[in-house]
């Protein structure tokens, strides 16, 4: 326990150091002694740290100024209240955002192919490009890719699925369909409310197993009819058989997606099923992947090995912007996570200005104080008190005040946090708390904050002309 | 035991230059008993000054002992203040807060001695200024008598070569300023040089020797026989009653 004291002791020390030796700038002399004083107050200000007499001194004044004390004590407290609930805030901010943005996964990449737009190897531009499945084969080979999702696109739409008719019973309409990996959980971004998502095995033994949206299942399976939602009610979907442009697929899950409901108007069924059932032989549209926590940089590297892969294996040049697409969420992660830094940022900032005023405060109230014990500090003076121990007592009472005032303001915002945390949860706002960390840290600097407190007062203690205080007038 | 020689005093107020003391020579030897009087504006507050250590001076030498103070660091001046002066003042100037042991004890507190020690020295002292039950009292509490012998002993407790005493008595009654008096020449007698800086002429009486000054100047150094009064110097001003 008294270990973890010990770098705030030392942080302490060094701040006090050179502010100390700035205060006592109104003590010429050792002003100039420069080196030599820096070691001598240092060793003044830990000796007085450590003496009894000295804490006495300091109860002392604090007990004969119990309202200027409380004062000081209050601004300080709330300083930190305001910085440890924001921080908190801020925290249950980034905790809140970050995961409703999970719904889409912010590490992906997606490849697909397109036309040359450069020469290459004896073939001239505009020649279309196919990916087969031993382009996902190879890029499985990656290092760094976390999942990797291969799609095929059923009615070379675009970019992801076709439309086709899907039919259960007599109620059909058009969905979008959608043949890929069961790595595309991740790179989606859904969430199963209902049976399971495609796996392995599907892909493996070429399945006819269908993941359908919320929507397509209130739609195929609800109690109403086409015109109507009935009773709201819907039959149980998983294992039955629906129709996919005429194929029968077994439905084994449900999804819905935060995104959007177009999202959800979707089924998903495995690239290798679809790519037999409708004729695909091996081509994919689309490669999908995500890089885990890499960086912009990272993640381009690993980008620029696969599309190396494709162009070896494909003819074309790794240069040629047109023959893999690529498409990728990495660049908006970072900004993402930027924009996190900047709200963390911003409540430092707010958080640290509510602490300087406070800090200012106490500084201000010191100030006064000092001014009302001009006498005492002259007389003091008179009977042999060094500039530096006079610096040292106004020095460490500012520390013990502001210590003492900010580790409550610290208890009382971690408490308010935990005890009135959840009440003010929401979709935005999540978990809000601080960490360990930061209550160091803010302790740390409360100490650093008290000695900056004492300085300026201190400064004009040790100003102090005992000649013209003593004199009566 | 103190000297002073050529010593010279300038105050700068911006532009302006003023020669406060000039050309000061004073010889006080061990165990003296002092009396320096001078008109406000004098100079006197500035020798009392240089003589406490709590302000330099321009040129010239001031020795005590055999010890030079000149251009000292803020802690060396602080140091000799502690070691060889014991203040005396008009107005007291104890610390209100502190009990009567507290305030005597205070200087040795600046010297590192321990708590428990320098409460029983302090004891010690309080009683040869016979306030031995009057040890746990605030200054509030007190009289003005009371009040500067507590004041004589917290001058007394550092063992100091001499007291400096600054109107010791213009605060207070002349019983108890006759009172004071008895108690700083007892202690002039126990071998401490005693200074008083004073424009009464009663307390001067009472010093074997007084020093003039005037304009700076000291008028007349001269040994004085007690009640014999001293010329005033022809172009001084009326002393006023209260420096």
């Amino acid at each position: 326990m008294w270990l973890a004291f010990l770098p705030l002791a030392l942080v302490t020390l060094i701040v006090i150091v050179g502010g100390v030796l700035w205060a006592i700038g109104g003590a010429p002399d050792l002003r100039l002694r420069g080196a030599f004083a820096i070691v001598e107050v240092a060793i003044a200000t830990v000796v007085s740290m450590f003496s009894f007499d000295r804490w006495g001194e300091v109860f002392d004044t604090i007990r004969r100024n119990k309202l200027r004390t409380a004062l000081t004590a209050v601004s300080v407290a709330w300083g930190i209240f305001v910085m440890i609930v924001l921080l908190g805030m801020g925290q249950g901010l980034n905790n809140g955002v970050r995961d409703s943005f999970k719904q889409e996964a912010m590490n992906v990449v997606r490849i697909s192919a397109g036309r040359t737009s450069k020469p290459f190897a004896g073939y001239t531009v505009g020649r279309k490009l196919t990916f087969r499945n031993r382009d996902y084969t190879n890029a499985a080979s990656v290092k760094g890719i976390e999942h990797l999702d291969a799609q095929f696109f059923i009615k070379g739409g675009a970019f992801g699925g076709g439309e086709m008719q899907i039919q259960h019973g007599v109620k059909s309409n058009v969905f979008g369909v959608n043949a890929v990996y069961p790595a595309d959980f991740y790179t989606g971004g859904y969430a199963i409310i209902e049976g399971r998502y495609l796996d392995a095995v599907d892909i493996g033994t070429l399945r006819k197993a269908v993941v359908i949206g919320k929507p397509v299942r209130d739609f195929l399976f609800g109690h109403g009819d086409a015109n109507s939602a009935g009773d709201g009610g819907f039959d149980d979907p998983i294992g039955q058989w629906i129709s996919v442009g005429g194929v029968p697929f077994q439905v084994i899950g449900v999804y819905t997606d935060q995104g959007s409901e177009e999202e959800e108007r979707q089924v998903f069924i495995p690239t290798t099923t679809a790519q037999l059932a409708y004729n695909g032989a091996d081509r994919i549209g689309m490669l999908n992947f995500t890089v885990g926590d890499a960086d912009a940089a990272t993640a381009h590297l690993i980008t620029q090995e696969i599309i190396g892969q494709l162009a070896a294996s494909h003819q074309f040049s790794p240069d040629d912007p047109q023959a893999a697409r690529v498409f990728d969420n990495v660049e908006g992660y970072e900004r993402f996570s930027k924009f996190f830094l900047v709200i963390s940022i911003f409540v430092l900032v707010i958080g640290l200005g509510t602490l300087a005023a406070g800090v200012v405060g106490v500084s201000n109230i010191m100030m006064i104080a000092v001014r009302e014990r001009t006498k005492e500090i002259g007389i003091r003076k008179a009977l042999g008190a060094t500039p530096v121990s006079i610096v040292a007592m106004i020095v460490q009472e500012a520390v013990f005040l502001t210590s003492i005032a900010g580790l409550l303001g610290l208890s009382a915002g971690v408490g308010f946090l935990s005890l009135l945390g959840h009440a003010i949860q929401s979709d935005m706002i999540r978990d809000p708390s601080v960490r360990v960390g930061v209550g160091i840290l803010a302790a740390v600097g409360l100490v650093i904050a008290g000695a900056l407190a004492g300085f300026v007062p201190a400064r004009a203690a040790a100003k102090v002309n005992p000649v013209q205080t003593l004199r009566d007038s | 035991m103190l000297r002073l020689s050529k010593l010279n005093k300038f105050y700068r107020i911006a532009t302006h230059s003023l020669h406060v003391l000039r050309d000061v020579d004073l010889e006080i030897a061990e165990g003296e008993m002092v009396a320096i009087m001078g008109a406000s504006g004098s100079g006197k507050s500035t020798l009392l000054n240089i003589l406490g250590i709590l302000d330099d001076y321009d040129s010239g030498e001031y020795w005590i002992g055999d010890t030079l103070i000149k251009g000292l660091t803020e802690r060396k001046a602080a140091n000799y203040r502690n070691r060889f002066i014991g203040f005396v003042f008009q107005s007291f100037n104890l610390l209100p807060f502190k009990t009567a042991l507290e305030n005597v004890a205070l200087p040795l507190y600046y010297q590192g001695v321990t708590r428990r020690k320098r409460n029983t020295i302090a004891m010690q002292y309080l009683d040869r200024v016979g306030l031995k039950d009057w040890a746990d009292h605030t200054p509030a509490e007190m009289s003005g008598g009371q009040k500067q012998r507590v004041a004589i002993a917290r001058a007394l407790i550092g063992k100091p070569r001499m007291i400096l005493a600054d109107e010791p008595t213009g605060a207070l009654d002349s019983t108890t300023s006759a009172q004071i008096m008895d108690l700083l020449a007892e202690i002039n007698r126990s071998g401490i040089t005693v200074l008083i800086v004073t424009h009464d002429p009663e307390v001067a009486a009472r010093t074997p020797r007084t020093i003039r000054i005037h304009d700076g100047k000291i008028l007349n150094s001269t040994d004085v026989p007690p009640h014999v009064p001293v010329p005033v110097a022809p172009a001084g001003p009326p002393e006023p009653a209260v420096s």
